[in-house]
C-alpha cells in the first residue's frame, strides 16, 4: 500500500478536549492541619509534602528561612546528621527539604512499604531539630564557596539583578545573598525561628501515589498533635527601580551575555492573568513561539529562548530570558521588542492561534500524567487560594480566546518602555 | 512487570509496545544507534549536530514541530556518546501524527541549507553556554583526552572544538544520514493506551517501505589497558581549586557494572555516603565530593570529584580520598553498605518507571543493548551482588596504575 507521506493523518484538535483534573482527597488531622491526598500509580511509591509557612517572608534576617530549612535533616537531641541521612537513604527513601518565598517544605519520596517506619522520623525533625553548631559552620562555608563559583555565572548574576530591579533589594522576591550574611547566622536565632515556624508552625500536608490502607491513621498518629498555630501572613511593599536599562561586566573574558527583559505584572487572581499565560506561550512560552522561531530557529543568536510569567503569590513578573553570543545581545533585545510591537500591531492569524490552544491543551493533559504531577497541580492551587474551578476557567479562556483579546492585552502589556533590561556579560 | 510486545519489520526496524491502559497520552520514541563515538576524530560534535537538523524538515514535511504542536504534542531529542534518542508526548487519539512524522524524517530529511547554517550557530552558542562560559566548563573537555587516548570517548558530545562545528558540510550531513538514520540501526518504542496489532498496522504503515539501509558495523578503536598514573594540572580563572580522579570500569553489558554501580553510590552519592560524611562533614577538606560514573556502554570512567575548601592543599585532598579508598580495600564493605544500596536502587528503579516517558526510553535502550526485557531483569542483577563482587571490582579498578587525575587550580593572582 503506498501512502501519500505529504498528506498529514487527521487529528482531533486537543482544544477540543474535555479536560478533567482528578480529584484529590481531603481531610484534616485532629489538630486542624488539611490533608490533600492522591491515591494513584502502578508502582508501589508515595510522596508526602509538608508545606510550612516559613518561607523568606517570615525572616527577620536575610537567609533565616533557607538556613533553618537546610538543617532541618542536620540533627535532633537523639540523631545526628549522619543518622539522619543514613536512616533515610537505607530506606531508598528521598527526603529533600526546600525553601521559597512564603512557604518552605520536607518532602519524602520512598516506597510505600516503608512508610510507617519513616513518618516518626520525620516527626522527630520537626519536633526536635537541635540546629548544631558545627552543622551551621560547615553549611556556611560551604554555601559561601558555592556562591563564589555562581558568581562567576552571568546567567546567576543576572538572575539575581532583574528580580531586584522588579521587586526592590528589601522584599523577599527581589533579596538576594551575600557571602556576609551568612557570617551574621548563629544557632540560637535559627532554634527560634524553628521554634516558632516548624515546631509550633502552622503547615499542610499533600500526599500522592500508593498509600497504604491507614494512611489517614498514619499521619493522624505523628502529626495530629502538633501545635499548628496560626501565623500571620506578612506583607512586603514592593519598590521597583526607577532605572530601566542595564549593561553589567561581569566576566571580562565572557564570550555570552545574559540577558533578562521583565516587567512587573500581577498575580495569579487577577483577570489578566489566564489570558496572559496564553498570549505569553505564543510570544515566548514554548519551541513554537515568535521568539524562538525568530531568534533561535532564524538568526541563531542564542540556544535557547524563553519567556513566563512568575509563579510568585504577591504579586508576580512577566521575564523574558536568554543567553545570546556577546556581540549579538543587542541585536537580540531588538528582536524581542520587535516581537512584542508586532503583537501590539498585528493580529495573530487563526492558524497560529489555533496551534497554541491545541499546544496548550495536549501540554494540560500530558502533565497530568500521574499521582505526582495531579497533586503538584492541586498543591500550586491550594497555596494560591484557588480550587478547581481555576484549572476549568483555565481551559475556557484557552478554548475561547480571540486575535483580539490578544492584541489589546499586547498593547496594554507588551510596552518596551514597561520593561527593566539587562545584559551581564 | 513492564509488559511489552516486540516485533521486527522486514527492513529491520525493532518495534517494541508497552501498552498502559491508565494514561490518555502516548510516546513514540526512536532511538538510533549513534552516538558521538561514532564520529571522526576531525569531525567531533557531528552526530549532536546532526540531532538539531532532524528538525530541520523531513522530504514530505516542511515543518516538523508544527504539526505535532498543532496535534498537542511536544517532543525533544539528545545525543549521548553511545545514541541518539528522539521522543515524542502526545495525546494517544493524535498518536498516528507522531507515526508520520518520525518515518518521514527517517525516510530522508530535506536538507536545507539555511536550517544547517542556523543550527551551527545554535549549537555553537549551546558550547559557549555550557562549556566556554562557564567556570570549570573545560573540565570534561580534558578529563577525557586525559583518560582516553584511543577511544573516542575522549571527546564529548558536544565536540572537540568550535571549528569542527563550523566546518560541518551539507555533504557531511547527508553522508551521516545514509549511514545511520536507517529502519536497521533503530528501536521504536510506542507506549500508551494502544493496543499491539493497531501498532503493528501502523508501524508497517508508515515505517514499513522505507528502505532498509545497512546495519552499521561498529568497529571503534578499543582503549589499550592504562598501564602507568596520569596526572594533569589546570590552572584557570575560577575561585576554588577542584580535583578530579577517573578510573576506568567495566561497560553496560559487563559482568560487574552492576556492582560498580553501587560501589560508586556507597562511596559518594547521597548525604551518609562514604566520602562525603567522611570529607566535607568531618574532616572538612572539600566543600562538595561526589562519585560517580557515566552509564556508558563501553568501558567508561569512574569519577570522584569535588571542590576543596578554600587553604586546603590538592595533594591533602587526594591523599585523603586515597585514604578513603584504602580502607574500602583494606576493610571491604559491610552487609548493611550494600543493603542500602540495593534498597536506593530499588526505589530509584520504581520512580522512574513512574512516568510513560521513562519507560519507553528505557525499553528502547535495553533493547539496543540487546533485550528490551531486561527492563524487568535487572534489578535482579543488582539484587544479586555480593560484598565479594563490590570488593573484586574496587580491587580491579582502583589500581595506581589505572587512575587519572586533574588538578584545577584557581589562579591567585590578586588574592
Amino acid at each position: 500500500m503506498s501512502i501519500d507521506r505529504m498528506i498529514a493523518p487527521k487529528i482531533v484538535d486537543a482544544v477540543d478536549f474535555e479536560l478533567s483534573l482528578p480529584k484529590v482527597g481531603t481531610f484534616t488531622l485532629r489538630n486542624g492541619v488539611p490533608v490533600y491526598a492522591f491515591n494513584g500509580g502502578a508502582e508501589e511509591v508515595m510522596s508526602v509534602e509538608w508545606v510550612f509557612w516559613s518561607g523568606n517572608s517570615y525572616e527577620s534576617m536575610n537567609l533565616e528561612a533557607a538556613t533553618a530549612n537546610f538543617l532541618l535533616r542536620n540533627g535532633t537531641s537523639k540523631r545526628t546528621a549522619f543518622q539522619i541521612n543514613e536512616f533515610f537513604e537505607y530506606h531508598g527513601a528521598f527526603l529533600q527539604r526546600n525553601c521559597y518565598n512564603e512557604t518552605a517544605t520536607l518532602s519524602l519520596h520512598g516506597l510505600s512499604k516503608h512508610m510507617d517506619t519513616l513518618l516518626p522520623v520525620v516527626r522527630e525533625l520537626i519536633v526536635d531539630s537541635v540546629m548544631p553548631a558545627d552543622e551551621l559552620a560547615t553549611y556556611v562555608q560551604n554555601m559561601k564557596q558555592r556562591l563564589s563559583v555562581s558568581l562567576k555565572k552571568c546567567d546567576f548574576v543576572a538572575g539575581r539583578l532583574i528580580d531586584t530591579y522588579l521587586f526592590g533589594e528589601d522584599h523577599p522576591y527581589g533579596r538576594y545573598t551575600k557571602a556576609e550574611d551568612f557570617d551574621l547566622l548563629n544557632s540560637e536565632q535559627l532554634l527560634s525561628f524553628y521554634d516558632r515556624y516548624y515546631r509550633n508552625g502552622e503547615f499542610m500536608l499533600f500526599v500522592a501515589g500508593k498509600l497504604p490502607a491507614n494512611f489517614r491513621e498514619q499521619l493522624d498518629r505523628y502529626f495530629g498533635d502538633l501545635p499548628n498555630k496560626k501565623v500571620d501572613r506578612p506583607l512586603h511593599a514592593i519598590q521597583p527601580a526607577t532605572q530601566h536599562r542595564y549593561r553589567i561586566e561581569n566576566d571580562p573574558n565572557g564570550v555570552q551575555g545574559a540577558i533578562r527583559i521583565a516587567r512587573p505584572f500581577p498575580n495569579r487572581t487577577h483577570p489578566d492573568f489566564q489570558p496572559a499565560m496564553i498570549l505569553n506561550t505564543l510570544f515566548g512560552g514554548f519551541f513554537g513561539s515568535r521568539l524562538m522561531s525568530n531568534i533561535r530557529e532564524d538568526k541563531g543568536y542564542t540556544y535557547g529562548i524563553h519567556s513566563y510569567l512568575m509563579n510568585l503569590m504577591q504579586s508576580s513578573a512577566w521575564m523574558i530570558s536568554t543567553e545570546a553570543g556577546k556581540d549579538v545581545c543587542e541585536a537580540t533585545i531588538q528582536e524581542v521588542y520587535k516581537e512584542m510591537r508586532v503583537l501590539r500591531e498585528e493580529l495573530v492569524d487563526e492558524e497560529e492561534l489555533s496551534l497554541v490552544k491545541n499546544y496548550l491543551m495536549g501540554s494540560l493533559l500530558g502533565d497530568l500524567d500521574g499521582p505526582f504531577q495531579i497533586i503538584g497541580r492541586w498543591k500550586n492551587l491550594i497555596l494560591n487560594g484557588c480550587t478547581d474551578e481555576y484549572f476549568y476557567q483555565t481551559i475556557r479562556i484557552i478554548k475561547s480566546i480571540t486575535p483580539e483579546q490578544l492584541r489589546t492585552l499586547s498593547a496594554q502589556y507588551l510596552r518596551e518602555e514597561e520593561f527593566y533590561e539587562l545584559v551581564v556579560i | 512487570m513492564i509488559s511489552f510486545e516486540r516485533f521486527e519489520l522486514s527492513n529491520g526496524l525493532r518495534v517494541i509496545v508497552h501498552p498502559d491502559f491508565t494514561t490518555p497520552n502516548a510516546v513514540l520514541n526512536v532511538m538510533y544507534d549513534v552516538g558521538a563515538r561514532d564520529e571522526d576524530p576531525d569531525r567531533t560534535g557531528f552526530a549532536h549536530l546532526f540531532e538539531h537538523l532532524m528538525f530541520g524538515g523531513s522530504v514530505n514535511i516542511p515543518e516538523y514541530d508544527e504539526p505535532l504542536q498543532r496535534a498537542g504534542g511536544e517532543n525533544n531529542a539528545y545525543t549521548t556518546n553511545d545514541l541518539t534518542n528522539y521522543y515524542i508526548q502526545l495525546p494517544a487519539v493524535n498518536l498516528e501524527t507522531a507515526f508520520w512524522l518520525e518515518s518521514d524524517r527517517m525516510l530522508s530529511l530535506a536538507f536545507s541549507e539555511k536550517s544547517l547554517e542556523v543550527q551551527r550557530k545554535v549549537v555553537c552558542e549551546e558550547f559557549k553556554e555550557h562549556y566556554i562560559n562557564k567556570p570549570y566548563g573545560d573540565v570534561w573537555h580534558k578529563m577525557r583526552s586525559l583518560a582516553f587516548t584511543k577511544h573516542p570517548y575522549r571527546w564529548m558530545t558536544i565536540g572537540k572544538e568550535l571549528k569542527h562545528i563550523e566546518e560541518a558540510t551539507l555533504a557531511d550531513v547527508k553522508a551521516f544520514f545514509k549511514k545511520h538514520y536507517c529502519p536497521a540501526n533503530a528501536v521504536l518504542v510506542v507506549a500508551g493506551p494502544v493496543k499491539s496489532a493497531d501498532v503493528r498496522e501502523l508501524t508497517e504503515k508508515w515505517f514499513g517501505d522505507i528502505p532498509s539501509g545497512v546495519k552499521y558495523n561498529r568497529q571503534l578503536p578499543v582503549e589499550p589497558e592504562q598501564t602507568a598514573a596520569r596526572r594533569l594540572v589546570v590552572e584557570a580563572d575560577v575561585p576554588l581549586d577542584a580535583l578530579y580522579m577517573c578510573w576506568h570500569m567495566p561497560g553496560r553489558m559487563e559482568a560487574g557494572y552492576q556492582a560498580v554501580d553501587m560501589l560508586t553510590d556507597i562511596l559518594g552519592s547521597g548525604a551518609s555516603s562514604r566520602l562525603h560524611q567522611s570529607l566535607v562533614k568531618e574532616q572538612k577538606l572539600f566543600s562538595n565530593v561526589e562519585c560517580f560514573h557515566f552509564g556508558s556502554t563501553d568501558r567508561g570512567l569512574l569519577t570522584i570529584e569535588g571542590k576543596l575548601v578554600k587553604g586546603v592543599t590538592l595533594e591533602a585532598a587526594e591523599q585523603a580520598i586515597q585514604k578513603e579508598i584504602d580502607k574500602i580495600l583494606q576493610e571491604g564493605i559491610n552487609e548493611a553498605e550494600l543493603q542500602k544500596a540495593k534498597n536506593k536502587t530499588e526505589s530509584m528503579i520504581a520512580f522512574e518507571d513512574m512516568s510513560l516517558m521513562n519507560r519507553a526510553t528505557s525499553l528502547a535502550h535495553y533493547e539496543l543493548l540487546g533485550d528490551a526485557n531486561m527492563m524487568n531483569t535487572e534489578f535482579a542483577r543488582y539484587a544479586a551482588v555480593t560484598t565479594e563482587q563490590l570488593m573484586e571490582q574496587a580491587v580491579n579498578i582502583f589500581r595506581t596504575e589505572n587512575m587519572n587525575v586533574m588538578q584545577y587550580r584557581a589562579k591567585t593572582a590578586g588574592v
